[in-house]
């Protein structure tokens, strides 16, 4: 395993509904933790780069607003976009250009404050993050996708609402003990079977709350992580794919293939399978594409995800802990900011760091990340 | 100018319940939905299928086209109903989305209304209906085969 560039600072707003401030505002929430955490100063970043969906922002181009509120002009400051794996897409990017050489220290910086339009409008963005021309005159939206790859997966693996209800009930478990989540309540098995239908068979509770925040990673290369950190975590694998955005060009049902690909790309390159994986961040908007994601990953066999969550293998306690930060079901689903947020989870569980929520001693955890509907799939795998 | 487009791009925005675009070389689709036909595309020169319809072939780079109408019966492949809907949809409540395969080719849609829910099984035969919506518009569902 190739240790070159790491992570020396990590930091996250809280997420919460109604932010109640701006998104630079925002953005400092985040940035001040990871600039406390690495111990260094605004001269030592060389470059910006501002991660999110941009039609949740009244501000236009808001990477050049943010970059001088956090103290970062002159260096450069550009946008990286891929809705809600946005910032996993911009630690790839900061992975490249600290490897060329261009830059020695670079900030990935997340956002997004949802409560800036209404409900209404924010779910008539998100089915625009399908193809426009071809699906969303249908009336489309996010949970209705996923609830098309629940019945998928149900009608070919005889996975229940209850697993899916079950993936919930951990989640709740954990964003109980996050003080950063916006959900922070339990959820009953029962409550959670019973709450009202979204998009059959996906109810209120199996999926995720929009929420307001801001991650921030910093990353910086090896002679620089050294200097900086007595813990640096290291980038150890990254892995990014994309599959069509119509339905109608998607040839499985059961599983996100731009996961998939990612993922085999991300071990490939760390040079490690899916039982060296000691703890895990997945994109689980709704409790169906966390159960995908342990198939896609290859923690379990396709269609045997739910003996995972059936056995409690992905509690803190299990095989391969899952989401014990809350998950994006009940930590929030910042857009832009969810990617980071998961990466920060990781270093910190690597690190030792989690409190409530650490898993025993883990040496390598993976981020798995989605963008839209699987049209972009970010794993990244990290080591200490 | 290519035979496929014929120089006319408006007129896509009659399509479907709520439409976000107009401007489209792939237009004439609306044209063939009025004429009952539900519609695919064809690449003259690697003989490329696409469901959704397009101007540009991406296996060979020809833009060289051509309409063909997609018959028969289709199969479900995975389907929801919508409880809640995006701005703007709320009236048509609750409704079901569909991905339906005819051959090769894969087509997202509406199930008509006319289906009953303990009717609706994935792998079930299905077929295209063109179905006329107030206002001068135009889409299509899936019926009963």
């Amino acid at each position: 395993m190739k240790k070159e560039i790491a992570i020396v600072g990590v930091g996250q707003s809280a997420f919460v509904r109604g932010y109640p401030g701006n998104i630079r505002e925002l953005a400092f929430e985040a940035y001040k933790e990871a600039m406390e955490d690495a111990k260094i100063t605004p001269k030592e970043i060389d470059a910006t780069l501002l991660c999110s969906a941009p039609e949740y922002d009244k501000q236009r181009t808001p990477a050049g607003l943010i970059a001088e509120y956090l103290g970062l002009n002159p260096q450069p400051a550009f946008y990286v976009e891929s809705v809600c794996s946005s910032s996993s897409t911009g630690l790839r990017i900061a992975y490249s250009l600290i490897k060329s050489g261009l830059h020695d220290t670079v900030i990935v910086l997340g956002l997004q404050k949802m409560s800036e339009i209404t409900s209404a409008e924010s779910q008539e963005r998100m089915g625009r993050g399908a193809d426009i021309m071809w699906e969303a005159p249908f009336g489309t939206m996010m949970p209705a996708y996923y609830a098309m790859y629940a019945r998928g997966h149900m009608n070919k693996y005889g996975t229940t609402e209850e697993d899916l209800a079950l993936i919930r009930v951990k989640a709740a478990s954990y964003g109980m003990l996050n003080e950063k989540a916006v959900y922070r309540k339990p959820v009953k098995l029962e409550d959670a079977l019973n709450a009202d239908m979204i998009a059959t068979p996906l109810k209120k509770f199996d999926c995720c709350a929009n929420a307001d925040g801001a991650s921030c990673i910093i990353v910086t290369n090896k002679d620089k992580a050294k200097e900086y950190s007595k813990k640096p975590i290291w980038i150890l694998g990254l892995g990014a794919a994309t599959a069509p955005i119509n339905m109608a060009g998607r040839d499985t049902f059961t599983g996100l293939r731009c996961a998939q690909v990612a993922a085999k790309m991300a071990y490939e390159m760390a040079g490690v399978t899916p039982n060296d994986i000691d703890v895990a961040e997945v994109h689980d908007c709704f409790t169906i594409a966390e159960m995908m994601a342990y198939e896609d990953l290859g923690f379990a066999k396709p269609g045997e995800g739910k003996r995972l969550i059936r056995e409690k293998e992905t509690y803190k306690e299990g095989k391969i802990p899952i989401n014990v930060d809350g998950g994006l079901l009940s930590k929030g689903h910042p857009i832009g900011a969810t990617g980071g947020s998961q990466i920060r989870t990781i270093v910190m569980q690597l690190r030792g760091e989690a409190g409530p929520m650490q898993v025993k001693d883990p040496e390598i955890g993976l981020v798995h990340n989605i963008g839209g509907v699987g049209i972009y799939g970010n794993v990244t795998i990290l080591g200490r | 100018m290519s035979p496929f487009w014929g120089g006319k791009i408006m007129g896509f925005e009659k399509f479907g319940n709520v439409s976000f675009t107009s401007q489209t070389k792939a237009s004439a689709f609306v044209d063939f939905l009025e004429e009952g036909k539900l519609c695919a595309t064809r690449c003259k020169n690697c003989k490329a299928e696409y469901f959704p319809p397009r101007a540009d072939c991406s296996a060979c780079l020809s833009s060289d086209m051509e309409w063909f109408e997609i018959k028969g019966e289709g199969e479900l492949i995975t389907y929801t109903k919508s409880i809640y809907a995006p701005a703007g949809f709320e009236k048509d409540l609750p409704y079901s989305l569909a991905l339906v395969s005819f051959g090769d080719l894969k087509i997202f849609g509406r199930l008509s209304k006319s289906l009953k829910d303990e009717e609706i099984k994935i792998g079930m035969k299905l077929k295209a209906n063109i179905l006329k919506l107030p206002g001068d518009r135009i889409t299509y569902e899936f019926v009963a085969a």
